[in-house]
């Protein structure tokens, strides 16, 4: 066990664990930041995006030791109140179904959206290509993320 | 619990099916049964009124004072929706302000629920009449309790928007100040129902009401559970179909930071840890070594056999036989035969299996997603050898079913783990152990024959099914049975040690793409349209039935010549076209799929999709059904592919096991039949029709027929230079 620090949704943590700890599994049982999911655990999926330093990472694919110096956002801390341009699109174009996958699709969105407001189709399908929905809602995350762009 | 003493067991009828009482705090209570109306099972009633928990009915509706109308959605929601259609039924018959309905998962009561089930696209069938009534009967009585207050006749008084309103007068009061006096009101057996054309709600798109929930990520899934004292397991199973633990040594894994414990159960080997990724990290330090048990290890090679075997063979079950077969084949004018295959595949819920137990002395907690909690908890109790009544289950959103969670292995797993090391657990299988662990769609190979005359008619059909672990591998009495005079349908199953079950549309997920290919190769064989070649099928069957039909031919036509004109069939010059329709789960869908050939490879440009289940309750869950069905009717038959060596499955993940991703779902336009009929299911139906659209489109553009599925490995998509 080792102590590492730890920037997550703006505020400064301290957590002691293996250091070859994915980041994932340090959000989801030692800080209850449970809206990062587990998908596939070799960063196919998607599931577990968050961003660090602004940029969209596999959680699952990062090891707390390499995660200290900088700043991670996940799901919780996007907005407090489901606020974000991107949540409120995807409420409004009613994406989810199963709605396991949607908080990883909803942080590559909003980390891309950051970076290309004004996508085109390509670049929203090639941006998100990376994100599996088993209930094949892709059709409202493509739309959803041209709402949202309207909206940031 | 209920009290046995102060209960009644009445066999339910319309006339008990609701029981109106005082809320407590005041407000209006209505329990209505869901589902024992129509199996006749009896449903406990008893003088006990106040809480939820108290309550002798299997649901309820209750108005409370302050206007909040609450309605408990007994049914686990895995994303079809149920949790918002269910209440827009109620709301609806009620004309209750939506935005004051609330929903709540409906506690889980094996003894009170007697299809508490997600499966068979059946909950908005089942409850359609139910879920109206109870709103109704709410409705009616506000109304009676508003006209006595304002000693005006009922007939006077509307409900709208929460309100009741007295038209000549303009008085209005809330459902709210209305709700006391209104439980004080007997209710009658029978009330009027809205004429559909007065829907407000049903038939409107309506957001999903877990959204929120959802999109900021909140702990709504089984695998988000966190208890006090939890341990997380995490289990080595197997590497083979066939084969048994030998010999474990833990000793390397046990000295590993952060595991409690290992524990060999069963033939698996669970590592006990405090946190997931101790018990992750440490099952790949067991030393497990295995041998082969009684059973076959079985390579992808012996399957091959197994079914030509089963082809060939005469241990065959004949499902259906009319006419006489072998004169029609004998005196055809133009014979086809072909045959079509489709693997075992996994179900992949991006949530994997997961479940939490807590096993006590003389009680069990279980939380977790599942799609038939009551079997969850009676096989628990059968396992542990305890009153199912000591077994209680909370049932969480999951993270998508698609048939998995109507298996009980990984609550079972997690009850037995909890039992022998008396802690509460939660366990967590991971993707490997959720592609490589089992519970598949069976796989199937089916070989079609076909009797033609001199004019191109149909007058011999005969279907054999060979499955694995599939039991009855085809539907005798659907499509085209009833419209070929001579006909005979058969199936056989193998069952191998690998274990399967249901996926969503069972059987017909892979039935209608190999019916729906080969009728496609009948019509150009007999050198007609394929579309009007099934109409004349149908047209047929209508006027000299043969046997049985087991769907309304009306429906399927209609829904064959709407789609038909949506994708303006045979109309275009720049692109293939492939049809199929398909009846499942008393729906209809029709589809056509349009080809492009680019850089000499088909590529899927446009979907049409036309469905008839009845009314339609949600716009917009239904529109997801439907696309979603699609999405995965045409990934798996693309592109999905599990084989195997030894025993062993060869894919393990999504980097070697495909998943349809976005850039490969085409634009598909989705249309309703409008005809007022009662709902039937929609969970499922889009699905199976899907791959007989794709391999009919990509027939016509390249003149291939993708005979094996995933068709990404047929020569068309690899080798064409």
């Amino acid at each position: 066990m080792a102590v590492f620090h730890l920037n997550v949704n703006n505020k400064d943590l301290t957590v002691d664990v293996e250091p070859d700890t994915p980041l994932l599994w340090v959000l989801r049982d030692e800080l209850n930041l449970t809206g990062t999911k587990y998908g596939c655990g070799i960063g196919e999926c998607g599931a577990c995006t968050v961003h660090f330093n602004g940029t969209a990472i596999r959680s699952c694919s990062v090891i707390v030791s390499a995660a200290e110096k900088g700043k991670i956002v996940t799901i919780e801390g996007l907005s407090v109140d489901g606020s974000h341009p991107v949540q409120q699109a995807w409420d409004e174009v009613d994406v989810p179904q199963c709605g396991y996958c949607q908080t990883g699709q909803i942080m590559t969105a909003a980390a891309f959206l950051k970076k290309t407001p004004k996508p085109t189709t390509e670049q929203i399908e090639n941006a998100m290509q990376g994100n599996i929905c088993r209930c094949g809602a892709y059709h409202r995350i493509k739309e959803a993320v041209k709402v949202a762009s309207t909206k940031i | 619990m209920i009290n046995m003493q102060n209960q009644t067991i009445n066999k339910t009828s319309r006339r008990d099916f609701l029981k109106i009482t005082s809320l407590t705090g005041g407000g209006l209570l209505i329990g209505f049964n869901f589902f024992g109306a129509e199996t006749e099972t009896p449903a406990a009633v008893s003088g006990t009124t106040g809480l939820a928990a108290d309550l002798e009915f299997n649901s309820y509706l209750s108005i409370a004072t302050d206007g909040t109308i609450t309605i408990f959605s007994p049914n686990p929601e895995l994303g079809q929706n149920i949790m918002t259609s269910f209440p827009m039924i109620v709301a609806d018959e009620l004309d209750a302000d939506w935005n004051k309905v609330k929903v709540l998962q409906g506690p889980i009561d094996s003894k009170r629920f007697d299809r508490q089930i997600t499966g068979g696209s059946g909950a908005i069938p089942h409850s359609w009449k139910r879920l109206r009534v109870a709103g109704a009967t709410a409705r009616y009585l506000l109304i009676a309790a508003a006209a006595k207050r304002w000693n005006v006749d009922a007939s006077e008084c509307t409900a709208d928007n929460s309100f009741v309103i007295h038209s000549k007068t303009g008085k209005k009061l809330s459902f709210g100040e209305l709700a006391e006096d209104a439980s004080k009101i007997t209710a009658p057996a029978d009330v009027p129902l809205k004429d559909p054309k007065n829907f407000k709600l049903i038939g409107k798109a309506v957001r999903n009401v877990e959204n929120k929930n959802i999109i900021t990520g909140k702990p709504i899934f089984g695998s988000d559970l966190k208890r006090d004292g939890m341990v997380i397991a995490v289990i080595k199973r197997p590497p083979a179909f066939g084969s048994k633990i030998k010999s474990v040594d833990a000793a390397e894994a046990k000295a590993m930071p952060g595991v409690i414990d290992v524990v060999t159960f069963k033939n698996n080997v669970a590592v006990i840890g405090k946190s997931t990724w101790a018990a992750i990290n440490a099952k790949d330090a067991l030393k497990v070594e295995y041998e082969k048990d009684a059973s076959s290890s079985e390579s992808t090679a012996d399957h091959n056999k197994r079914f030509n075997d089963m082809l060939n063979g005469d241990t065959a079950t004949v499902r259906r036989k009319d006419g006489d077969v072998d004169t029609a084949f004998k005196n055809a004018a133009k014979v086809l035969k072909a045959e079509y295959q489709c693997p075992f595949l996994p179900h992949s819920p991006m949530e994997p299996m997961n479940f939490f137990a807590d096993v006590k002395e003389d009680s069990v907690e279980l939380i977790g997603p599942t799609q038939v909690p009551g079997s969850v908890v009676n096989s628990v109790a059968r396992l542990l050898n305890m009153p199912a009544d000591k077994v209680s289950l909370t049932i969480t959103r999951l993270g998508g079913g698609f048939g998995r969670r109507l298996q009980t292995d990984y609550a079972l797993e997690a009850a037995e783990l909890s039992s022998i090391i008396k802690k509460p657990v939660k366990l967590i299988w991971t993707r490997e152990d959720e592609i490589t662990g089992g519970s598949y769609r069976p796989a199937v190979k089916y070989r079609f024959e076909a009797a033609l005359d001199d004019k191109g008619n149909m007058i011999g059909y005969k279907l054999r099914g060979a499955g694995m672990g599939a039991g009855n591998s085809v539907r005798e009495n659907n499509f085209p049975s009833g419209s070929v005079d001579n006909l005979l349908i058969e199936s056989a199953d193998y069952r191998s040690p690998i274990t399967t079950g249901a996926w969503r549309a069972p059987i017909t997920n892979f039935l209608a793409y190999a019916e729906q290919s080969f009728i496609d190769e009948v019509a150009v064989a007999a050198g007609k349209d394929p579309i009007q070649f099934r109409l004349d099928l149908i047209q047929k069957a209508k006027t000299s039935p043969a046997g049985k039909i087991g769907y309304d031919l009306d429906r399927m036509e209609t829904v064959i010549k709407t789609v038909r004109d949506r994708a303006g069939w045979g109309t275009k010059k720049d692109v293939s076209q492939g049809f199929s329709v398909y009846y499942s789960h008393n729906s209809y869908v029709g589809q056509v799929c349009e080809v492009m050939m680019k850089d000499k490879k088909p590529q899927i440009q446009k979907m049409y999709v036309v469905a008839d289940c009845g009314i339609v309750v949600n716009k917009g869950g239904a529109m997801q059904m439907v696309l979603g069905g699609v999405v995965d009717g045409l990934g798996h038959a693309m592109y999905s592919k599990l084989s195997f060596k030894d025993g062993a499955v060869q894919q393990d993940n999504f980097d070697n096991y495909r998943l349809i991703r976005m850039k490969e779902v085409p634009p598909i336009d989705v249309y309703f039949i409008d005809n007022g009929m009662d709902p039937t299911g929609l969970g499922e139906p889009a699905l199976p029709p899907t791959g007989g659209a794709v391999a009919n489109a990509i027939f016509k553009a390249t003149g291939e027929r993708m005979r094996s599925q995933p068709f990404i490995e047929e020569s068309v998509f690899s080798n064409m230079a």
